[in-house]
């Protein structure tokens, strides 16, 4: 008998449908994937089961669990069994506890809540189930406060709370997205032994294929509010009946075609900017120059520029030991602990037009390298160069030509709009750092092309943020990154937030802005699928130093350094995935 | 922790220290010579000179500023010229009304705000929310004195339960005093509480969209308890800093009701001594004021690093 069992599950809050014949069941001990992409409902469904919904949702249809039915329980019944019976695990650990209580108040809390146990008790059971998920007493004793915490650690907690009780069902929403892959392989594990040790139920939910296809027994895919597809995970990825499952699988393994970077043919200095995007232009003559001197290599983007650069060819940026050390924690009025070396002692260099990539675990430094490539930090030690510009260290009127060269796109595409700005405002920010200012009429041709350049409309010129989905604001963000026509954007997980056929697609983009505008890209990513899909070279950081640099693909396939074995080890691969799932599932 | 706690410290003592110099300033530069408003007008020069050097209104600036400086530490703040007493005897007689008027409108406004936002936030946008937000609307539309007045024709003079003005003082019995006060401290507590309540929702209702509430509520505690244990601490924050400026207000801004109850409070002598010139009195109470408002934010700052584990540092 199924521990959870939904049937003709509708959903609607207020007048808008959210989920339509729903279908979906757990057996104890089994681990059911839920996958789908953002709005697809699959977090509806979780939340219906915890009956957590917004007060003016209305469901219809039967969802029983354990023979209780949920639509028909009171709230008390609900609280009966939420945190006893079914835990749940959220998508992002940093802001998943409450920051003024300890860790130890918030696994005891439920504890004592349940079971009525004293506070000594509960706290001894916290304890053990603290240990358990890998957050032992002398690290992490009962009174650290969250913010002491690392995201992953957070999520141990989070984890520890949702199971502390041994609940019979344990969903878990997205519960890795926001770690990087080696924590979520970490965390994976955990769950993993937590559903055999005690037989519960874990429905997980996750965009990631092939974190879903790693995990579970069962998987139903979900789209649009409704059940596309379910079965059992060997079978319904090797078969791939339904169309949109096989969309799905194609996305998740999409590799952009890339096309090398030839700037006669392509469609570079639009009449739109010329003569205004000035240092852009005189990229044209100076290309040409390029292009005979790179005619012998026909994919200059595969230059071995990570070596020094060939003849004197100058790169286009280049870090030269550069150190960056942040203040020790306070210890005392007077006191600090000694300085922690964010990035220590690194070097690179990066040729125009190549695509390298910057992959290492949250808090390797590898976001305080991008800033300061970006002029945004100023190194400890060291120096970088733009175009052979010394650029640390520099007031902003010096870097201007620099910033005008050199553009940044950002992760999350909801928080990097002002939401009151319309599409044309936003795109022509970077247009101030041009020589010359450009009338209202040039400005708006070459937002207008700009958004062109991205697969937008020049109907979107005057809409405003709210209006475009996440993939959609996504390519806003890169036309406002290519405006000013740099010679250099620096990608900060671009694509991390968005679902699998978008981040297909904004891969693509990237790959064929490369190919026609001769961009070269640092793409900052802990994915090694984005790493491997449209870069050239791979730097491996590891604790503030470059440990592994090479070209992609040999990186990849044969890491050396111990840093650069864990990422690969820990990416889910859903090709690895499916075949270890049908030898197991026979 | 003590890191933090000595920081504040010292801020609080920096703003003390150039308080201080201002109000000596500013009284330096307002006209008027106090030797000769003390004297009146029909004294001589020589007289007038004479009192100066008394008073030593010739010194020199730095020597007088720290005079004036040590004799404050001391709490002497120096004889007051329209009242003939110590200065200090009358802000004595005065901070013994108006602390505890502050007081009890301070507490009065807390217990009525905090469960009405409290309440308004949990049930956003629904028929106990709009009442309780309209009630506060009105609350802080209506200017207090009106208000007081009302009070004052409902309680004094047609159920006669309290006087409807007046201060018996202390010596009276404490319940008689007691009874003076409840009046003009509902008067004032009201719009502060209207004030506050619309604090406490609004940062309740962004509390409660927080992951960490919906972590709570899947542990299987019911709502009321989530909002009391989880959201409430961490919306405090605000409602600390609202709370610290209204009982720096309470306790000197309160003249108005002062005047409509006929209460002896700081706001009257403030009031009093700087129509009558009489700036001993003016610079020593202006002085007690902006350090007791120092005092209340150095409190609510240590209350901050009590409620948030995050401003402390590593402990």
């Amino acid at each position: 008998m199924s521990l959870l069992d939904i049937q003709n599950l509708s959903l609607a809050i207020g007048n808008r449908p959210i989920l339509k014949d729903v279908d979906l069941a757990v057996a104890p001990g089994e681990v059911v994937g839920l996958v789908g992409e953002s709005g697809s409902g699959k977090s509806m469904t979780a939340m219906t089961v915890m009956q957590l919904l917004p007060f003016t949702a209305k469901a219809a249809g039967s969802v029983r669990f354990d023979g209780i039915d949920i639509l028909a329980a009171t709230e008390d019944q609900m609280c009966a069994l939420r945190g006893d019976d079914i835990g749940m695990v959220f998508q992002e650990p940093m802001t998943a506890l409450n920051p003024v209580k300890t860790i130890g108040e918030q696994v005891a809390e439920g504890i004592r809540w349940h079971t009525k146990a004293g506070r000594a008790e509960a706290e001894e059971r916290a304890r053990k189930i603290l240990d358990r998920v890998g957050l032992p007493e002398a690290k992490f004793p009962l009174t650290r406060y969250p913010h002491e915490l690392s995201g992953g650690q957070r999520q141990r907690v989070v984890i520890a709370i949702a199971c502390a009780l041994k609940p019979k069902l344990l969903i878990a929403d997205e519960p890795t997205t926001a770690l990087d892959v080696v924590l979520q392989a970490q965390i994976l594990d955990l769950l993993r032994d937590l559903v055999h040790e005690n037989k519960m139920g874990l429905l997980l939910i996750s965009h990631d294929l092939a974190v879903v296809t790693e995990m579970s027994d069962r998987i139903t895919i979900m789209r649009h509010g409704e059940v596309m597809e379910a079965g059992e995970t060997a079978r319904t990825l090797s078969s791939q009946t339904h169309p949109y499952t096989r969309q799905l699988a194609l996305a998740s393994m999409h590799v952009p075609k890339r096309r090398p970077f030839f700037p006669l043919e392509g469609e570079m200095s639009p009449k739109a900017t010329e003569g205004v995007a000035s240092e852009g232009n005189v990229a044209r003559s100076d290309i040409v120059s390029k292009m005979s001197s790179t005619a012998e290599t026909p994919f200059p983007g595969r230059f071995a520029a990570i070596s020094p650069p060939r003849g004197e060819r100058t790169p286009l940026v280049s870090v030269e030991n550069v150190s960056r050390l942040y203040p020790g924690r306070r210890t005392s009025f007077f006191g600090r602990s000694a300085p922690v070396h964010a990035v220590d002692d690194v070097s690179l260099s990066i040729a125009p037009a190549q695509s390298v990539a910057l992959v290492g675990r949250s808090g390797c430094g590898k976001s305080t390298l991008a800033r300061m490539i970006l002029a945004l930090d100023n190194p400890s030690a060291g120096a970088i160069r733009f175009r052979g510009e010394p650029i640390s260290h520099r007031n902003e009127a010096e870097l201007k030509p620099a910033r005008r060269d050199m553009q940044v796109v950002f992760q999350d595409p909801y928080g990097s709009f002002d939401p009151r700005q319309s599409v044309e405002k936003l795109v022509a920010e970077p247009l101030h750092l041009l020589e010359k200012k450009p009338t209202p009429a040039e400005r708006r041709e070459m937002v207008a092309h700009a958004l062109n350049e991205v697969g937008l409309g020049p109907a979107d010129l005057d809409k405003y943020p709210h209006e475009f989905s996440g993939g959609q604001r996504q390519r806003l963000s890169i036309a406002r990154a290519i405006i000013t026509r740099p010679k250099l954007i620096v990608a900060d997980e671009p694509v991390s937030a968005l679902d699998v056929s978008i981040r297909a697609q904004i891969l693509d983009l990237f790959a064929d802005l490369n190919g026609r505008l001769g961009v070269a890209y640092l793409f900052i990513t802990h994915d090694l699928t984005v790493a491997r899909a449209i870069t050239d070279e791979v730097l491996v950081m590891h604790e503030g130093r470059i440990v592994e640099r090479g070209a992609t693909k040999e990186i990849l396939d044969r890491p050396q350094s111990e840093a650069a074995q864990a990422l690969v080890a820990a990416a889910p691969d859903l090709h690895r995935a499916i075949a270890r799932k049908i030898q197991e599932q026979g | 922790m003590t890191a933090y706690l000595l920081k504040r410290v010292a801020i609080a003592f920096a703003t003390l220290v150039l308080a201080s110099i201002v109000v000596f300033a500013v009284l330096e530069i307002l006209p008027g010579d106090p030797a000769r408003l003390m004297l009146g007008m029909n004294a001589t020069a020589e007289q007038v000179e004479q009192v100066r050097t008394q008073m030593g209104l010739n010194d020199p600036l730095l020597l007088r500023y720290f005079h004036w400086v040590g004799n404050l530490v001391l709490l002497d703040f120096g004889r007051s010229y329209t009242y003939s007493v110590p200065v200090i005897d009358l802000v004595r007689e005065r901070v013994a009304v108006s602390l505890p008027l502050a007081l009890i409108a301070l507490a009065l406004s807390t217990l009525i705000a905090i469960p009405v936002g409290l309440h308004a936030a949990s049930r956003q946008g629904r028929f106990g929310d709009t009442v309780s937000m309209g009630v506060s609307q009105i609350g802080v539309a209506i200017p207090n004195f009106w208000f007081a007045l009302l009070l004052i024709y409902l309680f004094a003079v047609w159920l006669k339960w309290v006087p409807a003005g007046g201060f018996p003082g202390w010596s009276a019995g404490i319940w008689q005093a007691l009874k003076a006060l409840i009046l003009p401290a509902v008067a004032l507590a009201l719009p502060q509480a209207a004030i506050l309540a619309r604090v406490t929702r609004q940062a309740m209702i962004e509390v409660l969209s927080e992951d960490y509430i919906r972590t709570a509520r899947a542990k299987g505690m019911p709502y009321r308890a989530v909002l009391w244990r989880h959201a409430l601490r961490n919306a405090m924050i605000p409602v600390l800093t609202i709370l610290g400026l209204q009982f720096a207000f309470l306790l000197a801004g309160t003249i108005i009701i002062e005047n409509v109850f006929y209460l002896p409070g700081l706001g009257r002598l403030i009031f009093q001594a700087i129509t009558q010139r009489d700036l001993i009195v003016v610079e020593s109470v202006v002085m007690l004021l902006v350090a007791t408002v120092i005092l209340v934010n150095l409190v609510v700052d240590f209350s901050y690093a009590m409620i948030d584990p995050r401003l402390r540092g590593r402990s």
